[in-house]
């Protein structure tokens, strides 16, 4: 369910979030990279769930506890607070229902981490305001027709929406376009601008 | 009566399978009678199996392989009736995923089977005569209850998995939810958390084409020195066909005529198929005890782990600490992906250990007894990462 392209900024972000030894549940966790990461460094008991088949296959091949399944339609089969954190890494955007998603995350975990693509990137703005057409960048390589990503957001909309389900933003990192973090005391406007991705520590 | 045939002498020696097998046996007595879920007590009775490997010093690295339905232990060893290789040995032997020179791998002729193990071919100590239908309704938690017994006297505590497909999957899913301090690591193979009312439909059939068979005499053939052949061997063609999908027998046979260049406008096996299922239900004969095929047809039929806990899946799994590993395959219709993703989804809840892999592949149900590349990789990862969290192998 993954959608970004290598490497995958974002994940020793969201490791460095994680407390070792805790009880992850990684949401669209591909081919298992992260969760593995996370055992290998923090020591994690990790769990999966993922779209692709192939993705399930690879991540069970490599040892790692991954089902197949749907973020928008199984995550209702999981126990209240199972988890300390729940994953869902650039896969958002491709849910069908993003809001619902993040309440179940929360429903779910302790904590939610949460990374996702920056519509509000100057560079997606740029690209529709002079070309005038729905961006392709290098990390976003889809046409808007074949594109999984359905929902797309900005920082700033990320933002209103865990008002909206009653998160509590613990900490949140906007990266730029090579990885490296932005201004921790930067107004989220200036990461709406400047942050290619972000990526989110919730909180019920 | 003059038993000259080929086929009789082969009977003769399923017969003996079943009396006096091969295979080593473990005899429970007196003092240790299987409480059956009918009620009835069980004693003396017999588990004949057959085990590979040796078995480490603190005995933790023992693997329980479960049989199907007209499965046996001979696992990965010659049929001692048939001369065939072992039934799983794509799976089980040095250096495969179930590595024998890594682990101690048992398998058992299930309670109610008919190579060595108490089953209804077996001689009742009480009449001095075969039990046919005397020998109690065994279920798939009976036949667990006596496969722990076996795992006892070899003074295991703990088995380090447990692996099967189909009925033997059913007892998988039995031993984690009843013997969950016992399985370390369960792999729940093409197979589900209960019988459903189809298969139960195609159970049926099996059974009244055995008993509707003259020479089945009430269950009591072997006094009478008679097989129900015909019965039986039309029992296990209707079965064959719900182990193999559309695609796979269409790909195998299509329309394709058996030694002729024209239909015959008679009732003789014209098409391939006819004649391949023909085959299929004749060797069967050979290998199997008639009366045997009924209790293991109605065990599967009785499975059913939620009903066991108020309706409530979940609850069977509650608290296990046990690592899962659920496979199930695209074209399987006996046993049908959805049945799989209800027991992932039934462990999720529990909050349970589990990887759930869909393998596709168009040979159906049987899928799990063949060569499935993508099967034994996500089976070998699972046990691997299962050996080196249990300290089998270096993490």
């Amino acid at each position: 369910m993954s959608v970004n392209v290598h490497p995958r900024v974002d994940f020793d972000v969201i490791a460095s979030l994680v407390e070792p030894g805790s009880r992850v549940l990684d949401v669209g966790c591909g081919d298992g990279e992260l969760l593995e990461l996370l055992q290998t460094t923090k020591g994690v008991d990790g769990r999966g769930v993922e779209l692709s088949q192939k993705g399930v296959n690879d991540s069970v091949a490599r040892g790692l506890s991954v089902i197949q399944g749907d973020a928008d339609s199984d995550l209702k089969y999981y126990p209240d607070a199972g988890f300390d954190y729940v994953i869902l890494s650039q896969t958002l955007q491709a849910t069908r229902n993003p809001k619902n998603v993040l309440t179940e995350l929360l429903r779910i975990g302790e904590k939610a981490i949460v990374s996702f693509p920056n519509f509000g990137h100057w560079r997606v703005r740029a690209s529709l305001a002079i070309n005038g057409r729905m961006p392709v960048t290098k990390d976003l390589p889809y046409s808007w027709y074949d594109t999984p990503n359905i929902h797309f957001c900005t920082i700033n909309d990320f933002v209103d929406m865990t008002k909206e389900v009653g998160a509590h933003v613990e900490s949140a990192v906007a990266l730029n376009a090579f990885g490296g973090r932005l201004g921790f005391n930067m107004p989220w406007g200036f990461w709406n601008l400047f942050g290619q991705q972000a990526v989110f520590l919730l909180k019920r | 009566m003059t038993r000259t045939s080929r086929s009789t002498s082969k009977n003769d020696q399923k017969s003996q399978e079943a009396t006096n097998p091969h295979s080593p046996v473990v005899e429970f007595g007196a003092d240790k009678p299987l409480h059956l879920d009918s009620g009835v007590s069980l004693s003396p009775f017999r588990i004949a199996y057959q085990a590979y490997g040796e078995l480490n010093a603190d005995k933790s690295n023992a693997i329980l392989i479960c049989h199907a339905l007209t499965g046996d232990q001979h696992v990965a060893n010659l049929h001692p009736v048939t001369g065939k290789p072992g039934w799983w040995e794509t799976l089980v032997g040095p250096g495969k995923p179930v590595d024998t020179d890594r682990y101690f791998v048992i398998c058992s002729n299930v309670l109610g089977g008919c190579l060595g193990s108490t089953g209804p071919a077996s001689i009742n100590p009480e009449t001095g005569k075969a039990y046919a239908l005397d020998l109690p309704v065994i279920t798939i938690a009976d036949m667990v209850r006596a496969q722990a017994m076996l795992v006892s006297h070899f003074g295991i505590e703990q088995l380090f998995a447990v692996i099967g497909g189909s009925m033997g999957g059913m007892q998988v899913l039995e031993w984690a939810s009843s013997h969950s301090d016992k399985v370390f690591a369960a792999v729940a193979i093409a197979t589900g958390a209960r019988h459903s009312s189809q298969n139960i439909a195609f159970h049926e059939v099996g059974r009244q084409a055995v008993m509707a068979d003259p020479e089945w005499k009430e269950g009591r053939y072997l006094e009478h020195g008679t097989v129900p052949r015909k019965g039986l061997s039309v029992a296990r063609m209707a079965a064959h066909i719900t182990y193999l999908s559309e695609t796979a027998l269409h790909r195998k046979f299509g329309r394709n005529l058996q030694d002729r260049q024209n239909v015959t406008f008679g009732f003789d096996a014209d098409f391939q198929i006819e004649s391949y299922l023909r085959y299929q239900g004749m060797s069967f004969v050979e290998r199997f005890d008639p009366n045997s095929y009924l209790y293991m047809t109605r065990a599967m039929d009785y499975f059913d782990l939620a009903a066991e806990h108020e309706g409530r899946l979940a609850d069977a799994f509650a608290g296990s600490k046990t690592r899962f590993c659920i496979v199930s395959f695209t074209s399987d219709w006996l046993f049908p992906t959805s049945e799989s993703r209800t027991v992932a989804h039934a462990l999720n809840a529990a909050g349970a250990s589990v990887s759930f892999v869909e393998i596709e592949s168009d040979r159906g149900h049987d899928a799990f007894l063949l060569d499935e590349p993508e099967m034994f990789s996500a089976i070998n990862g699972f046990i691997r990462s299962a050996a080196r969290a249990k300290g089998l192998l270096p993490s």
